[in-house]
């Protein structure tokens, strides 16, 4: 299946922090088709580096979407029978309005005079794209770990449009640990010269900052076991020790690899906004507690956690589980054996469309 | 006794998914009622409300495997302890709370059951019988504990952590002053109606407070 990515523009939007941007652009892709009672349209949410591009090959790049093995024809998210929308987040760098974007008024790219976002103004902005679709209600939102933050926004902000919420790997609120690994990436950025003060030029970014707060980023998405398993202390190319600061281990050839392929794909700034994005998550905010949030969904939940995921642990899940137990929201809850880490809801699908597939047939079945 | 006149007058009774306990389930639960399963395994028997008495199905799963498969099936069956979630739930949320052949297995039975009729207006509990006359008679002339079809382990593997037979649960439900709506008795599909503590080898209660 190939597939193109269009791009919506809007007037303006209003942010959660009191300033608007205008224009505003989203990058988005569709698969499958859209019923006659318009009742079958899911939104899928990127996590943080993620893009539009979800599933099927890309006319443009060749590439497989980043949940190809998840939405597809007979897959979990099955385009024979519904309509999956994906769309670039707010603050991006794949197609969406972000950092990288020229300002208008001053036709330079925003850099940082791009306001900070929440992950409240993505949720809009990609509410804004619904409404220009003509979807007034989603058969269901679906995301892990920052796309989870998203679906959950979307159930607590638009109870109203969300008959289902499937929430993967991912927290009510960015702990401290959380918010601890972002602030390394965001410091590895800016301490990078390039970086000059958030105005570097496209054809000279701060390449080595950035790559080093991907290494960090790929070691909290693996586990210590799936770490050992792929490389274990296994050398990279050679016999023995090169005593000096070359690569000698597999990991650390792996982790370099990673962090400069990123830097050919990812802008800085939206490194800062989309980290930032999260570290502001904190789904009780203006509403007290989180019984009180999850108190205006009324979407069924499915919620999915993995065992061996440590950056977005189990626990969090439950805490949302909990929650929505305690005010008998309809809840379905697993925690998925893996090995992957927080990795595991985009590579150790097999379960997890088990799941989602049934959730989502009898939703499909019983609510619509 | 309401058991006696049950048997009496249907003395046997059908299967249900492949279970006599269910078939007596089935029956029990009002169509549109709000019903939770504790230790709801695949979820086939709240799948089986779903469809056929419109009943708004909750369950509750220890086995991760299970609980997926519950999932997949459509059921809204999320993956907790029993002796830890019933807490979580208000007062009343429930017609009924179901606990079907895992009461020997929860760690805190006595809890548990105040608890199912704390959240649920009624409790359905189905256990198996451990004074049936094959048990005792196992203990008496093996001097072991008793191996049988209902309980095939091996002590130290057993799941079975708090054995009981239907005179102790008739004792703890004049106890707790709970009161029991129904009961049945079943050796295989048949319903028993006199002597059930030695001749039934399972037994189903729906009892409120």
């Amino acid at each position: 299946m190939t597939v193109e990515s269009r791009t919506a523009q809007f007037e303006s939007i209003s942010l959660e922090s009191g300033a608007s941007l205008s224009p505003v652009s989203v990058a988005y892709e569709t698969y499958g088709e859209l019923n006659a009672a318009k009742s079958n349209a899911i939104l899928i949410l990127h996590a943080f580096s993620g893009d539009a591009h979800a599933a099927g090959i890309s006319s443009e790049t060749g590439k497989p979407g980043w949940w190809d093995n998840m939405i597809g024809q007979s897959k979990a998210f099955d385009t024979g029978k519904y309509f999956i929308i994906c769309s670039n987040v707010l603050g991006g760098c794949q197609g969406t309005t972000g950092p990288s974007s020229f300002n208008p008024q001053t036709g330079c790219p925003y850099a940082i005079s791009f306001p900070v976002i929440t992950m409240g103004d993505m949720v809009r902005l990609q509410a804004k794209l619904m409404d220009h679709l003509g979807i007034e209600r989603l058969l269901a939102v679906a995301g892990g770990s920052m796309g989870g933050m998203q679906a959950l926004e979307w159930a607590v902000n638009y109870p109203e449009r969300v008959t289902a919420a499937i929430v993967i790997a991912t927290t009510a609120r960015h702990s401290p640990q959380q918010i601890a690994f972002n602030e390394v990436g965001r410091q590895a950025i800016m301490a990078d010269p390039d970086w000059c003060g958030g105005n570097y030029s496209s054809s000279k970014p701060p390449g080595r900052g950035l790559a080093i707060a991907r290494m960090v980023g790929h070691i909290t998405y693996m586990s210590d076991e799936s770490m050992r398993e792929k490389f274990g202390r296994r050398l990279r190319d050679k016999e023995k020790f090169g005593f000096d600061f070359s690569v000698d281990f597999e990991v650390e050839s792996y982790l370099r690899y990673r962090g400069s392929q990123f830097v050919t794909r990812f802008d800085a700034n939206s490194y800062l906004y989309i980290t930032k994005a999260e570290d502001y998550f904190d789904l009780t905010n203006g509403s007290g507690s989180l019984a009180a949030a999850l108190g205006r969904a009324s979407a069924r939940f499915l919620v999915i956690s993995f065992t061996s995921d440590w950056l977005y642990p189990s626990y969090q899940s439950q805490d949302i589980v909990r929650v929505l137990r305690r005010s008998n929201h309809d809840v379905a809850y697993c925690d998925l054996p893996s090995n992957y880490g927080h990795d595991a809801f985009l590579v150790d699908v097999a379960e997890q469309s088990e799941v989602v597939r049934g959730f989502l047939a009898s939703t499909y079945r019983e609510k619509v | 006794m309401a058991a006696a006149v049950d048997a009496v007058r249907k003395p046997f009774v059908g299967e249900l998914l492949g279970r006599s306990d269910f078939a007596i389930i089935g029956e029990i639960v009002e169509p549109g009622s709000k019903v939770l399963d504790l230790g709801c395994g695949e979820g086939e028997l709240l799948q089986w409300l779903a469809e056929n008495k419109g009943v708004e199905a909750r369950g509750v799963e220890i086995s991760a495997t299970k609980v997926r498969r519950a999932i997949a099936r459509g059921v809204s069956a999320y993956q907790g302890d029993i002796d830890e979630v019933l807490a979580d739930y208000a007062d009343g949320t429930f017609d009924y709370v179901i606990l079907s052949q895992t009461l020997q297995e929860t760690r805190n039975p006595l809890t548990v059951l105040r608890d199912m009729l704390r959240v649920g207006r009624r409790a359905i509990v189905a256990f198996p019988n451990f004074g049936h006359w094959s048990v005792r008679m196992g203990l008496l002339f093996t001097g072991r504990a008793p191996k049988t079809g209902r309980f095939p382990y091996e002590w130290y593997d057993s799941p079975n952590i708090h054995f009981l037979t239907v005179d102790d649960f008739d004792q703890l439900a004049r106890q707790e002053r709970f009161i029991v709506e129904r009961c049945f008795f079943l050796a295989g599909n048949r319903k028993i109606g006199v002597l059930p503590n030695l001749l039934a080898e399972e037994a189903v209660y729906l009892v409120r407070k």
